[in-house]
């Protein structure tokens, strides 16, 4: 009996060995993984309560932490909260951190690689851990401007580039929030905050983007500029290229019929040019270029403005690709994603990212938010330059687009986005989403001849009029704002 | 483990100076999570400080009254691990809750009935007499929470609790205990009958199919656990003890091989029929999928946060009251491990381990050295539960094994389960002192009755059939136990 005994006492003990082993690894050899996984909160809140690097937009901070009660040394703060809560994100102790919160952690934190050397004197002298400053592309009076001219209850979003170099001057969309509230310490404050925010259509605080670089919305009618570069680049069509332009097309075999737009004028001409189909924003001609040169070539030609692409490593802001369908369309689909509609979906960034690359003679620059990572001593530790993500088509092809769209402005539905004095660039769009209402779409730069901004708006689920007045007009004050400067 | 000391020693001063050693760690554990919320050394900390230690002293002094010979290092153990778990609860309490002082009050409540059961059944032996009555007594108990009108109903997707007013108790956790004494007692009086009748099949002795009676009712216990309670791990645990038992007590490994056969062809069933222990084996294999991690009911995300805790501990820990623990689900009962995992490290879980795992060993030892075959097979019995309640607890929250609902002994917050547990180690206590204490092998005069009050009742079914065994030999063996 007593052999019986010592062999169940072994069988404990080898259980015991199977225990020591489990516990070695997931403490010690597995240890690294876990922290490394994207669900594990605890290693962002290890430094919740810590001076933890402001972010900075034109020498004022819209997030900081501010000394706090002794529990929690330090607590974050968002100043102007709701116009960049798409930016900043959250930081919170229960439901995590989002946006530059999130993606400029490492750097806010003081725990990047360049900041080795401030936490080794940190650890020798006893100071309490301070993260980096991160100073923004970011100009505060068009950032308020935009956030304003999206009337509140409405959804949309704008986005305004320097084409130039990339920088972004003012990334804004509405519903928005204030993440002070689910930044607080009160646990029960935080969790009811958090619930009633995310019923607020619109917002959805377990994503990590914003409207601006995550809504994908069906682009309308700035699409068409897509089809007009892959035009010009296959050598089939020049400037004077004469385009069919009945008033519906048809398809074999199905009841569909593609209508031009009713409310302008491409039902006085049976054919037209480029620009008469851009200025009147015509449909037909656009579908039937988009069936000559095939699927691939507007496919081919969207991916070189940046379709398909996550511009989240460049922007440093977590980002969704825009597409346009690789899947075999029927002409019918075809012609309808040609003209930014069905199948097709941008983001509003991405939008003005093709934009910026026609005003920029055909060079996409990198999306830039980051204008500096400062240690606390002031010291620089990044300083992005802009840098040429791409070339999304010739000089000349460019140019000539160029042209078209400030005789969009000049002579054409976008006219109200004219700035007396200045010749601007621009193109609409209008989405149905069915209803009667659709996305209103503006994108457009000035000056033309030398562009320094690139605008672009979205208002989502618009009726027609509505949506004229929220666009067109608007980039108009924005352009205006940013030149005056 | 061999040989036992020639020369019993009571060493109750060693056991006296663990106990402060013992003391020193769980208040010592208490007063620093207490400096981290800026109320170290209140008023409240030294009440529940002197509590504890006067119910530690008290229990040192009713072992040096009544079982002096008692193993020296149980105790101290015991004491040690209840303060680290009692300072860990309260140290998890948010704002508003009061488990710490709860689980305080159970851990008096759970010491006292301890102390009573060593005062007065004096001799373990006692309880061979209630083998059948244990029996029924675990049955009740089992039934309880599924009795309308006591039964607390489904609790995270299992019935195993009942209900005084607004107290809840887990039935379960004694029924271990009484199952432990049936099992014991039936086993000590019938071994001889399933040992010798069988056929033999190649190298291995087959039992008859009419002494399977008992595996077949342990067997029906612990699938009746888990189809009506929903309780996956009081249903390992039930078997696990029954098969360690019926080992010992025939030494017959075919048993093991017949148990394990049936366990794994009912589990295998289980798992196919019912889907709370399907969902607990997609939880453990899928655990890290988005989902069965964002699952609502039965997913992941506690192993999976219990996980991220202890990697955030790495090592050494963060320390007490410095980690974030209370992000795991049920932080101070059943992910317990997890939260001392975060805050000690693997340093500190390594020391809590080895202390069940001396324990545990200090049982088998009593069993070992105590010469009746019931006070064998129940410190066996109880020894080997409390080592596969933590293997099966520690091995689910490391994912070595699927996530079970046992609570960890000792640290775990519950009443029920401090109340059990404490009990065990009162039993294991008096089996050791029995194991450690001094024999009288002087043989009886010629006519002299063996004293009564020494001598142990002996099953009428089993006269003593060992002439000339000595006066005070325990419980008239019913065999030469062979040391």
């Amino acid at each position: 009996m007593n052999q019986a005994i010592r062999n169940a006492w072994i069988a404990a003990i080898a259980m015991f060995v199977l225990i020591f082993g489990a516990l070695s690894y997931v403490q010690v050899v597995g240890a690294d993984e876990l922290e490394a996984n994207a669900w594990n909160k605890r290693t962002l809140l290890q430094n919740y309560c810590n001076d933890r690097g402001a972010i900075i937009v034109g020498g004022t901070p819209v997030a900081e932490s501010v000394a706090a009660d002794e529990s929690c040394k330090f607590q974050r703060t968002y100043n102007q909260p709701e116009p960049y809560a798409g930016i900043t994100g959250y930081f919170s102790r229960s439901f995590g951190v989002t946006g530059l919160e999130k993606t400029m952690n490492k750097e806010l934190a003081g725990s990047s690689d360049q900041q080795f050397l401030d936490r080794v004197g940190q650890l020798f002298l006893g100071n309490q851990p301070k993260g980096a400053s991160v100073e923004l592309t970011l100009d505060p009076e068009i950032q308020k401007l935009a956030y304003d001219l999206i009337p509140d209850g409405q959804r949309g979003s704008i986005v305004v580039t320097n084409p130039k170099t990339g920088a972004i001057l003012a990334m804004v969309s509405k519903p928005s929030y204030d993440p002070n509230l689910i930044a607080t310490q009160d646990p029960v404050a935080e969790a009811a905050n958090f619930a009633e925010l995310n019923k607020v259509p619109g917002i959805n605080l377990n994503q990590n983007v914003s409207g601006p670089t995550g809504a994908l919305l069906a682009p309308g009618s700035v699409f068409k500029l897509i089809d007009t570069a892959a035009a010009l680049s296959s050598g089939k069509y020049n400037k004077d290229s004469v385009l069919p332009n009945p008033a519906e097309m048809s398809f074999p075999g199905i009841q569909y019929t593609l209508p031009n737009y009713a409310g302008g004028n491409c039902y006085t001409r049976n054919t037209a040019t480029f620009a008469f189909a851009l200025q009147q924003s015509c449909n037909t001609p656009f579908a039937s270029i988009a069936l000559d040169l095939g699927q691939a070539a507007i496919a081919d030609q969207a991916e070189k403005f940046g379709f398909g692409q996550d511009f989240g490593d460049q922007l440093k802001l977590d980002s969704a690709p825009s597409f346009f369908p690789t899947e075999e369309l029927d002409d019918a689909s075809l012609a309808q994603s040609s003209i930014g509609q069905r199948d097709v979906r941008a983001t509003p960034l991405q939008i003005n990212q093709m934009t910026a690359a026609i005003a920029n003679g055909g060079v996409q620059m990198q999306p830039n938010l980051i204008k500096a990572v400062r240690s606390p001593d002031l010291r620089p530790i990044s300083e992005p330059k802009p840098q040429a993500l791409q070339t999304s088509t010739t000089p000349e092809i460019a140019r000539q687009i160029n042209e078209w769209m400030v005789s969009v402005v000049d002579d054409g539905i976008a006219s109200k986005a004219a700035v007396p004095g200045v010749k601007v660039a621009g193109k609409t769009g209008t989405a149905e989403l069915g209803d009667g209402l659709n996305n209103s779409w503006f994108t457009g730069f000035a000056p033309a001849n030398d562009p320094q901004v690139a605008v672009t708006i979205v208002i989502e689920g618009v009726d027609i009029t509505t949506g004229a007045t929220l666009t067109s007009p608007n980039a108009k004050k924005i352009f205006e704002a940013v030149l005056n400067k | 483990m061999t040989s036992i000391d020639p020369t019993p020693r009571p060493r109750r001063n060693v056991e006296l100076v663990l106990l402060v050693l013992a003391l020193a760690v769980g208040i010592g554990a208490n007063a620093l999570v207490g400096v981290d919320q800026q109320k170290a050394f209140d008023t409240d900390f030294w009440f529940q400080s002197s509590l504890l230690a006067a119910a530690a002293l008290a229990f040192h002094i009713v072992l040096r009254l009544r079982a002096k010979y008692a193993d020296p290092v149980i105790l101290p153990l015991v004491v040690a691990l209840n303060g680290l778990g009692l300072a860990m609860i309260h140290r998890l309490d948010r704002v508003g809750e009061d488990t710490g002082n709860n689980q305080l009050r159970w851990t008096l409540v759970a010491m006292a009935v301890s102390i009573a059961v060593i005062w007065f059944l004096k001799d373990h032996r006692i309880l061979r007499r209630f083998t059948y009555i244990s029996l029924a007594a675990s049955a009740f108990l089992l039934i309880l929470p599924l009795v309308p009108g006591i039964s607390a109903g489904e609790i995270l997707g299992a019935r195993v609790w009942i209900k005084f007013g607004s107290m809840t108790f887990q039935p379960g956790e004694i029924a271990k205990i009484t199952l432990a004494i049936f099992f014991a007692g039936y086993l000590s009086s019938n071994r001889d009958l399933i040992l010798l009748a069988g056929r033999k099949v190649g190298p291995i002795q087959f039992p008859r199919f009419k002494d399977m009676g008992p595996m077949i009712a342990a067997w029906l216990v612990s699938i009746g656990v888990l189809i009506f309670q929903r309780d996956l791990g009081s249903s390992i645990l039930f078997f696990g003890l029954f098969l360690v038992m019926i080992y010992v007590a025939t030494s017959r490994i075919s048993w093991v091989i017949i148990g394990v056969g049936l366990i794994a062809a009912g589990g295998f069933v289980a798992s196919r029929v019912f889907s709370h222990v399907a969902l607990r084996i997609d939880g453990w294999i899928n655990a890290f999928t988005d989902e069965v991690y964002g699952r609502a009911f039965g997913g992941s995300l506690q192993i999976v946060e219990g996980l991220f805790g202890m990697a955030n501990g790495g090592l050494v820990g963060t320390g007490l009251g410095q980690g974030r623990p209370n992000l795991v689900p049920f932080a101070n009962s059943d992910m317990i491990i997890a939260s001392f995992g975060e805050e000690l490290g693997l340093i500190g879980l390594f020391a809590i381990v080895l202390m069940y795992l001396l324990l545990f060993t200090r049982g088998f030892r009593a069993a070992l050295g105590t010469r009746d075959a019931f006070g064998k097979l129940l410190a066996t019995g109880l020894s080997f539960a409390i080592a596969l309640q933590c293997f099966v607890v520690i091995g689910g929250v490391t994912r070595l094994i699927p996530l079970t609902g046992l609570t960890t002994p000792f640290l775990a917050a519950g009443g029920s389960s401090l109340l059990a547990n404490w009990i065990i180690v009162g039993l294991l206590l008096m089996i050791s002192h029995t194991a450690r204490g001094p024999v009288d092998t002087t043989p009886l005069a010629p006519g002299e009755e063996p004293d009564p009050q020494k001598v142990l009742p002996v099953m009428p079914s089993k006269p003593a059939t060992v002439p000339g065994t000595g006066r005070n030999s325990p419980d008239a063996p019913t065999e030469a136990v062979k040391l």
